[in-house]
Formats: C-alpha cells, sequence, structure tokens
C-alpha cells in the first residue's frame, strides 16, 4: 500500500511550471491521434491499391502487387528508421518548423505506408467474399459497371471487409509505440521509458500502467469490431 | 488422331497403340489472362474497345511507373547537404561490398535475429498450447486465468514488453538482458495468438471427433491431447509458419533496446553517412527472408489439404490476432467432415488474380 502511494506521487511529479513532469494520459491521446492519421493515410493508400490490384490492367496490378509484398515483409522497425536516419538526416526532407513537427508527420508517413498494404489486403478479401452470381446478376439486370460496383458489389465487399481491417486497426493502435524509433518523444513508449530510467523502483507498477492503458484501449476496440462485423455480416 | 485398327477392342487399342505426344502432355491451360478475365467479379470480359481501353492504360502506367522510378533516382543522385554527394554514388555504396560489414556487422546481426526469432517461435508453441488448453479447461478459474492472460499479452504492445523487461532483467543482473527481452517478448505475444488459434482449431474441429473420444471414455483432458489438439496443430503449421514471419519482424523492435540484431548492425555500420546504403542491404534481407517464408506457408498449406479438419475461414476472421496470422488461416480452406471442399461444393471460383492465396484456388 505504502508503495502504491508512493507510486502515486512519483506519477503526479509537476515540473516548476506547474505541468506534470509524465503526462501519462497526454501519452495515450498522442498515440490516438497518431493512430487516427496514421489509419487515415492508410485508408486512402489502401484504397487506392485495392483498386490499382483489381483492376485489369496489367502494370497497374503489378506496381500494386509489389507494394503489398515489400509492405508485408519490412518490420515496422526498418521503415520507421529509415523514416529518420535516411528521409529526414541523410536526405534532409523537412515540412518546414520545428523537428518535432517533422518526426510527427513522418511517423505517420511510415506508419500509413506500413498499413496501407494490409488494409489492400483486407478490402480485397472483403471482395473475395462477394460471390461471382452477384455480379452476374447485376449485370443480367442491365446495370452498367459503375451501377453494380456502387450498389451491388463494393456495398458487400465493405460488410465482409470489416473484421479483418479491425485486426489492422488494432495492430497500428500498437504499433504506434513504434513511432519512438522514429523520435516521437511524446508517446507512450518514450514516456515509459523515461519514467523506467528515474522510478527504477516502480519497474514493474510503471509497465502495468502502460499495459493496463492498452488493454483499457484494445479490447473494446476489438470487441467493437468483431460487434460490428457480425451486425454487418452477409448472409450467405 | 488414333489410327485406323480394325477388328480389336478397345482395350486391345489401348496396348496396341503407343500413346501419343498429345495424350502424354497436359491439358493445355487457359492463358492466365483470359482466366482472370472470366473469373473478376467486377469487370466483364473485355471487348475490343475495352480492350483497347486497357492497353492504352497499361502504357499510360508503365510510363507513369518509369517516370517515378526516373524521378526518384534523379532526386538521390543530386548532392545533398549532408553527404555532398549524390546517394547513388559508388563511394557511399561501397560499404556494403566490404568484407568487414558483412562478417562483423550483417552475418551477426543476421544470426542474433534469426536466433532470437527460432528461440522465440518455439517458446510461442509451448505458451500457446498450455494456455490454448488452459482456455479449453472445464475448470473455471484455469480458464479464466489463460483468458486473462492471453488478453493480457495480446492486448499490450511488444515494445513496450521489450522496454520493461530488458530494464527488469537489466536490474536482475540477469546475463544477456536484451536478447533474452526480446525472446521473452516475442514469447508470449506469438504465444497469446498461438493460444488463440489452438483454441479456435480446436471449437472449429467437427463435433464428430469430441463425440468419438467421449464415446470410446476418454476424459477431457485425454480427449484434447489425444484427439483434438493434434489435429488443430497440424491445420495450424502454416499458420505458425506466419507467426514465425511476425516473430522476424517484430525482433527488429530489439534496436529499441540496443540489441544488436540486423538492423542494429546496419544502422550501426551505415552511422552517420551511409544509412540508406546499409539500410537498404538489411530491408532487403528482411524482405526476402520473409517472403521464402511466406510463400514455404503457403506451400505447406497446399500440401495439407484434406489431411485432417481444418480452421474455418469464417472463425479464423473473427479472431482478432495479428494480420499476418490472419492472411495465413485465410489460406486454409475450410473442409468439411468428409473431406470435401466447401468451396468446391459451392462452385465459387476463386476468382480475382490471387498471387498471395495461389493454394484457394479450386
Amino acid at each position: 500500500m505504502e508503495t502504491l502511494t508512493q507510486y502515486w506521487e512519483f506519477v503526479t511529479q509537476k515540473k516548476p511550471d506547474g505541468t506534470l513532469l509524465y503526462d501519462v494520459l497526454g501519452a495515450f491521446w498522442v498515440n490516438i491521434q497518431l493512430t487516427l492519421w496514421a489509419g487515415a493515410v492508410a485508408m486512402v493508400l489502401g484504397t487506392i491499391i485495392l483498386a490499382m490490384r483489381i483492376s485489369p490492367i496489367v502494370s497497374l496490378r503489378a506496381v500494386a502487387t509489389f507494394f503489398t509484398n515489400i509492405f508485408r515483409d519490412i518490420p515496422l522497425t526498418v521503415v520507421m528508421l529509415i523514416m529518420w536516419l535516411v528521409i529526414w538526416t541523410q536526405l534532409g526532407v523537412s515540412f518546414g518548423g520545428k523537428m518535432s513537427t517533422d518526426f510527427y508527420i513522418l511517423a505517420i508517413i511510415g506508419l500509413g505506408l506500413y498499413h496501407a498494404s494490409f488494409i489492400a489486403e483486407a478490402l480485397r478479401s472483403g471482395v473475395n467474399t462477394v460471390p461471382l452470381g452477384q455480379a452476374e446478376a447485376a449485370r443480367a439486370i442491365g446495370l452498367t459497371f459503375m451501377q453494380s460496383a456502387r450498389m451491388i458489389v463494393l456495398p458487400q465487399a465493405f460488410r465482409g471487409a470489416i473484421a479483418p481491417i479491425g485486426n489492422t486497426i488494432i495492430a497500428l493502435i500498437k504499433n504506434t509505440t513504434v513511432a519512438s524509433v522514429m523520435g516521437v518523444a511524446t508517446e507512450t513508449s518514450a514516456v515509459m521509458s523515461g519514467m523506467i530510467e528515474t522510478g527504477a523502483n516502480f519497474v514493474l507498477l510503471i509497465f502495468l500502467t502502460f499495459a493496463i492503458g492498452y488493454v483499457l484501449i484494445v479490447i473494446p476496440v476489438g470487441m467493437f469490431f468483431t460487434w460490428a462485423s457480425r451486425i454487418l455480416a452477409v448472409k450467405r | 488422331m488414333t489410327p485406323e485398327v480394325p477388328y480389336t477392342t478397345v482395350a486391345e487399342q489401348a496396348v496396341l497403340i503407343p500413346p501419343s505426344p498429345e495424350d502424354t502432355q497436359r491439358a493445355p491451360k487457359k492463358p492466365r489472362r483470359a482466366r482472370r478475365a472470366e473469373h473478376s467479379v467486377l469487370f466483364d470480359s473485355p471487348g475490343p474497345k475495352t480492350k483497347r481501353v486497357i492497353a492504352i492504360g497499361n502504357v499510360v502506367g508503365v510510363l507513369l511507373v518509369a517516370w517515378a522510378i526516373y524521378a526518384i533516382g534523379a532526386k538521390l543522385a543530386e548532392p545533398s547537404l549532408i553527404a555532398k554527394k549524390g546517394q547513388l554514388d559508388w563511394e557511399l555504396w561501397k560499404i556494403n561490398f566490404e568484407s568487414d560489414t558483412w562478417t562483423e556487422f550483417y552475418l551477426p546481426g543476421l544470426w542474433n535475429t534469426i536466433k532470437a526469432a527460432v528461440v522465440a517461435i518455439f517458446g510461442a508453441v509451448v505458451f500457446g498450447l498450455l494456455f490454448g488448453v488452459g482456455r479449453l479447461a472445464q475448470l473455471k478459474p484455469v480458464r479464466w486465468f489463460s483468458d486473462v492472460i492471453v488478453e493480457f499479452f495480446r492486448a499490450v504492445p511488444v515494445l513496450l514488453m521489450m522496454i520493461f523487461l530488458w530494464t527488469f532483467l537489466g536490474s536482475m543482473q540477469f546475463p544477456e538482458p536484451s536478447f533474452w527481452a526480446v525472446v521473452i517478448a516475442l514469447t508470449v505475444y506469438n504465444g497469446s495468438v498461438v493460444a488463440e488459434l489452438v483454441r479456435a482449431g480446436v471449437q472449429n474441429l467437427p463435433n464428430g471427433q469430441h463425440e468419438a473420444a467421449d464415446a470410446i471414455g476418454l476424459t477431457r483432458i485425454q480427449a484434447l491431447v489425444n484427439v483434438l489438439v493434434p489435429q488443430a496443430l497440424l491445420a495450424m503449421l502454416p499458420a505458425i509458419i506466419a507467426q514465425l514471419v511476425v516473430a522476424l519482424k517484430d525482433s527488429a523492435l530489439g534496436v529499441a533496446i540496443s540489441y544488436f540484431d540486423l538492423l542494429r548492425a546496419a544502422q550501426v555500420r551505415g552511422t552517420p553517412y551511409n544509412a540508406l546504403q546499409t539500410l537498404t542491404v538489411a530491408a532487403v534481407v528482411f524482405i526476402v527472408i520473409n517472403y521464402l517464408l511466406g510463400r514455404s506457408g503457403e506451400w505447406l498449406a497446399g500440401r495439407m489439404k484434406g489431411r485432417t479438419s481444418r480452421l474455418d475461414d469464417k472463425f479464423a476472421q473473427e479472431i482478432p490476432i495479428n494480420v499476418s496470422a490472419l492472411s495465413a488461416s485465410a489460406m486454409l480452406e475450410p473442409v468439411d467432415q468428409d473431406g470435401y471442399n466447401e468451396q468446391n461444393l459451392r462452385a465459387e471460383p476463386g476468382w480475382l488474380d490471387d498471387d498471395m492465396f495461389e493454394s484457394k484456388k479450386p
């Protein structure tokens, strides 16, 4: 009990200017923001890749297949290190402004690129759940290509893709911690390392604090996607 | 084709007439493109006009790709502020062809990466079997405990576990804390994914397996150990290989706790001016290994077709596991109790260009 009170004092230490020394909740908020931004990037890119992947144009399909195969097999840490050491340091790519803004944007780009291929695969598995007969029936009643895609095939495909997209989003939430490799110093894993360094007596408690934070985020999100995929599943 | 041979029965003909070369050859396959076209759910078989549009689109696509490659190449060749030289300059790439770079950095790094991933995957299978069976146990406390453990380790980011374990083991004077931190973190994470696969695999076996085990008087644990889990394991083998890919990829997180893996080696070697060149090598090595592993997983999935009752596709999708394991379980086809492939029965062709899930094709 005494340890817990001491730990509470340690966590709620304040800087001279009155702000928290270790902003745990703020760190989680950074990760959530990273998830939302990178998720948006991944969704847009992933949809473009899917469109290329299933298009009848061979060259586009080859590019999309190449992209997914590369990003499926490369570790995220490598992507992030490339973003930092190569794109930022060696090539000097910058978005103006502060260094931390650069790191933040590059982390989003890295996370987005990496997860785009998984989103594309998830969407493709959704398209794969639509039976051929649906499209044939659409054509038989005289719908044009755009009409059958918009009204028949894609709605079913998106509904079929919810579960795998949920898995990708959950992976993304956890993978945002790798942003610390990219130099984002305000997110959870960086804050946790900082806390562990100074609070050597509370290593386990510090870890549990962050771990339970993730459990509290990841499990409801997972339950939501499981629920959504069940509700929206196309009965066949 | 067959010459007329009078006064012989069909059976005799078969003996008399040597097989023509055409007979021994396989039936001609349809050209790949034709197969694709007829299998696409979104696209009709192209008519002459569409074919023209596709051809134009192809040319435009190739030009775009060529332009993109040229633009990136030109940008890289420009001297930058830091390096004072173009990134494609031989001076910068030379480092990858020095023997030191390989004997002192890449190869030991690669060995450490593989060592951590392989040890972790064995640990993960043991962990997964233990807690997977635990989640199916009849005793409620055992089940709850296993549930909590599995859900916890699946939800916590591997990087956080590594950082914690590294500090923790270091403070306990444990030898090689960074290696064991990587291995334990990967073991518990991948182990809980495997536990989920074990549970899903067992629950998804046909009821008859379970009933037969009951009928010959096996206890619940005996049934699990002797009948159910071995089948689930066999079906899971490709998914375990996919998990090995995940472990290999995640072992690169060891960089954050200064574990000298391939990525760390490349980083150290490339500092300060050759990061692009050395990290490219690391990335290519990772991609090649993971690609080959992924391929062998698919090959295995194809080989094991019909050997056992399999993880159901639909069920596998509901398990919120890592995406790579998911794609592996998506390769497993649902086969019913009599060994019929459900998809063949429904005669749903595996349309679309299914390069990744080759084994899914009927």
